[in-house]
């Protein structure tokens, strides 16, 4: 084989020296963008804010004066529209860094918790949940349905990863193909279940579980966000603990190791993350595909593949995407709302095709 | 001189299969050995163990005369550095990014100098800001040995001098870079630094090592200076090969492969290094 080796043969693209730089202005500049989609999420909806009145209602205003329609925004606003934007955030933060945290343990860009049937894992066991405390056997437990849910689909979560990660490392070693292929099986399996699951629920049951099965932040309460928010900070302050075991686990577990990474450590902490983080926002949002692939890989190319920086950037440019796309689910069909699963497979599958290409093109350089 | 390193009868089992059976090595500061022996022979399986990275399934190991598996990971990455053969990095990652992951939690502003110097050392400074998987094969073993001497540099600087391990770095490099390589290694020698390495060029491990250690089927087959180790008789039973061996003006040989059909073609193809 004959390699040319000539710095003219290749794109200039590759120089990526100038990129790098955006670094230090990356998380100013996306927590700016994420304010921004705030504000435009808080305006636009069945009943419409606008700019104007967002002040008053919000009571950041000097007027004090409480009108009927004040009166209305911030009903609107403070019980309906600010909980589903902080959970959808808080949902996008934690299946982007979700996606990026397993993205750097099997050290492939696409490694996805939604892709390997992590999920799904879930949403089986969130609907076994659903049926059991509803059928007669689980009558006793049906009063702890709310905290059941969130219970059940991070431990379906953590065992789907378990078994994952079970199957394709041997000796220390991780297949990745036979990790991916194991997820595709793993995911069926789920699939299977749900099956099932919806062939013997009644029609309420199968309306819970659909919920599950396309994802949508109609549910959410102030009280979703509450389970939410210590994850995030939880998973975040456990990001800066493992952002270089992640940036060395790159070389591979052995040179990780031999670079001073306690490896098994790493990847036991990164299991119950990603466990933890995918289980809890699928307990709230359901089963939403492709922002852990998207995210990350978008910021790759941005701000480069360092953990430190990607893993928080990640939670932001996620939060930001998805309240963005609950905006438009929730207004496109208005009065209806499309479910947001729809919208990120939508906008996701293609930029995942898109992945695979560049990555054909590497190979082939 | 202390031993930094000491291996006693170290023995590695894989299910049935023997790769290293009652292997026992020393290796002081300053000295600078060349593991050399067949395909199989069980040279990378001697360096793991040696790095910590495998456990023995018989002997043991000590590092600065302390049982090498009480170190923590990030004790031993301070104490030793180990370059290994094949390192397949899949996100786009730049040659400096990679090079700074030799130093640990410091960042470019504590570890720069360190990094500059590796990247000039191994000829890459003008690449830095590429991304490591569009280098070519070479390079990208450069600068992963860049990466290990900011490594080594950053836990001599804490501990003295440590231990380098190398696992065939030179496989993928031109011959210039193969020079290059190796008295880069030698210079860390000189420096205290005890260091060990896979070489499959006899002639650059002779060049590079002042000592010699031949692994064969597992087994030690020999240890010593270079001009007791390589001798026409040890290559023909390590690697049943005919070789002439010359001597330079230096008095260090170097060896001369010669085709086994046209040195004796009275050997039968199955006849696998006996003479007939």
């Amino acid at each position: 084989m004959s390699v040319t080796i000539g710095t003219d043969t290749r794109s200039p693209r590759r120089h990526a020296g100038t990129g790098r730089r955006s670094a230090s202005v990356a998380i100013p500049l996306l927590l700016a963008a994420l304010a921004a989609t705030a504000i435009v999420a808080l305006t636009v909806g069945a009943a419409g804010i606008p700019l104007s009145r967002l002040p008053t209602a919000l009571g950041l205003a000097g007027n004090t004066t409480t009108d009927a329609v004040t009166a209305r925004d911030q009903l609107v606003l403070w019980s309906i529209r600010i909980p589903r934007i902080a959970a959808t955030a808080m949902v996008g933060g934690l299946l982007a860094a979700a996606g990026a945290i397993m993205q750097g343990l099997f050290r492939n860009p696409l490694a996805d918790p939604a892709l390997v049937g992590v999920s799904s894992g879930g949403a089986l066991a969130a609907a076994s949940a659903i049926v059991f405390t509803d059928s007669r056997f689980g009558e006793a437990f049906r009063f702890l349905q709310t905290e059941l849910l969130p219970l059940a689909a991070f431990a379906g979560s953590l065992a789907t990863t378990a078994i994952l990660y079970g199957i394709s490392s041997r000796a220390g070693r991780t297949s990745i193909a036979i990790f991916l292929l194991a997820g595709v099986a793993i995911t069926a399996i789920a699939n299977a279940g749900i099956g099932l699951l919806v062939f013997i629920a009644d029609d309420r049951q199968l309306r819970d579980i659909t919920f599950w099965l396309l994802g949508s932040m109609s549910g959410a309460t102030w009280t979703k966000a509450a389970v939410l928010a210590p994850i995030l900070i939880i998973g975040l302050a456990a990001c800066t603990l493992i952002a270089r075991g992640l940036d060395l686990l790159v070389l591979g577990e052995a040179d990780a190791f031999h670079g001073g990474v306690d490896v098994e450590r790493l990847k036991r902490i990164s299991i119950v993350m990603v466990s933890a983080m995918t289980g809890v926002a699928v307990s709230v949002s359901g089963v939403i595909g492709f922002v852990g692939i998207v995210v990350p890989h978008l910021l790759r190319l941005i701000i480069g593949p360092a953990h430190r920086l990607l893993l928080p950037a990640s939670v932001l440019l996620g939060a930001i995407l998805m309240v963005g796309a609950d905006t438009l689910a929730r207004t496109i069909v208005a009065p209806a709302e499309m479910p947001i699963g729809i919208l990120t497979a939508a906008v996701g599958a293609p930029v995942f095709l898109g992945i695979l290409l560049r990555q054909r093109g590497l190979t082939v350089l | 001189m202390s031993a930094v390193i000491e291996a006693r009868s170290l023995g590695k089992r894989a299910g049935r299969a023997t790769l290293l059976d009652g292997v026992g090595l020393t290796v002081a500061a300053g000295e600078m050995v060349a593991i050399i022996g067949p395909n199989g022979a069980g040279k990378s399986t001697l360096l793991r163990l040696l790095s910590g990275d495998l456990r023995p399934s018989e002997g043991e190991v000590r590092l600065n005369q302390r049982d090498i598996s009480s170190f923590t990971p990030r004790e031993l990455a301070a104490r030793r550095a180990m370059l290994s053969q094949h390192i397949n990095v899949t996100f786009p990652f730049t040659v400096e990014e990679i090079v700074l992951m030799g130093a640990g939690d410091r960042s470019m502003r504590d570890a720069g100098p360190l990094v500059e110097a590796a990247l000039d050392e191994v000829g890459l400074s003008h690449f830095r800001a590429r991304q490591l998987p569009t280098l070519s094969g070479g390079e990208q073993q450069r600068t992963h040995f860049a990466r290990v001497l900011v490594q080594l540099a950053c836990g001599e600087a804490a501990h003295g001098p440590g231990l380098l391990l190398l696992d065939e770095p030179t496989s993928s490099l031109d011959l210039r870079h193969q020079i290059d390589l190796v008295e880069a290694a030698r210079r860390r020698a000189a420096g205290g630094t005890a260091v060990i390495a896979i070489l499959h060029d006899l002639n650059l491990a002779i060049r590079f090592a002042d000592r010699l250690v031949v692994l064969n089927g597992g087994k030690l087959a020999a240890d010593g200076p270079r001009a007791d180790v390589v001798t026409r008789e040890t290559i023909r039973d390590i690697f049943e090969i005919d070789a002439v061996v010359h001597r330079g003006d230096d008095g260090v040989p170097y060896v001369l492969p010669q085709s086994m059909r046209a040195v004796m073609p009275h050997l039968s193809p199955t006849g696998r290094g006996r003479i007939a």
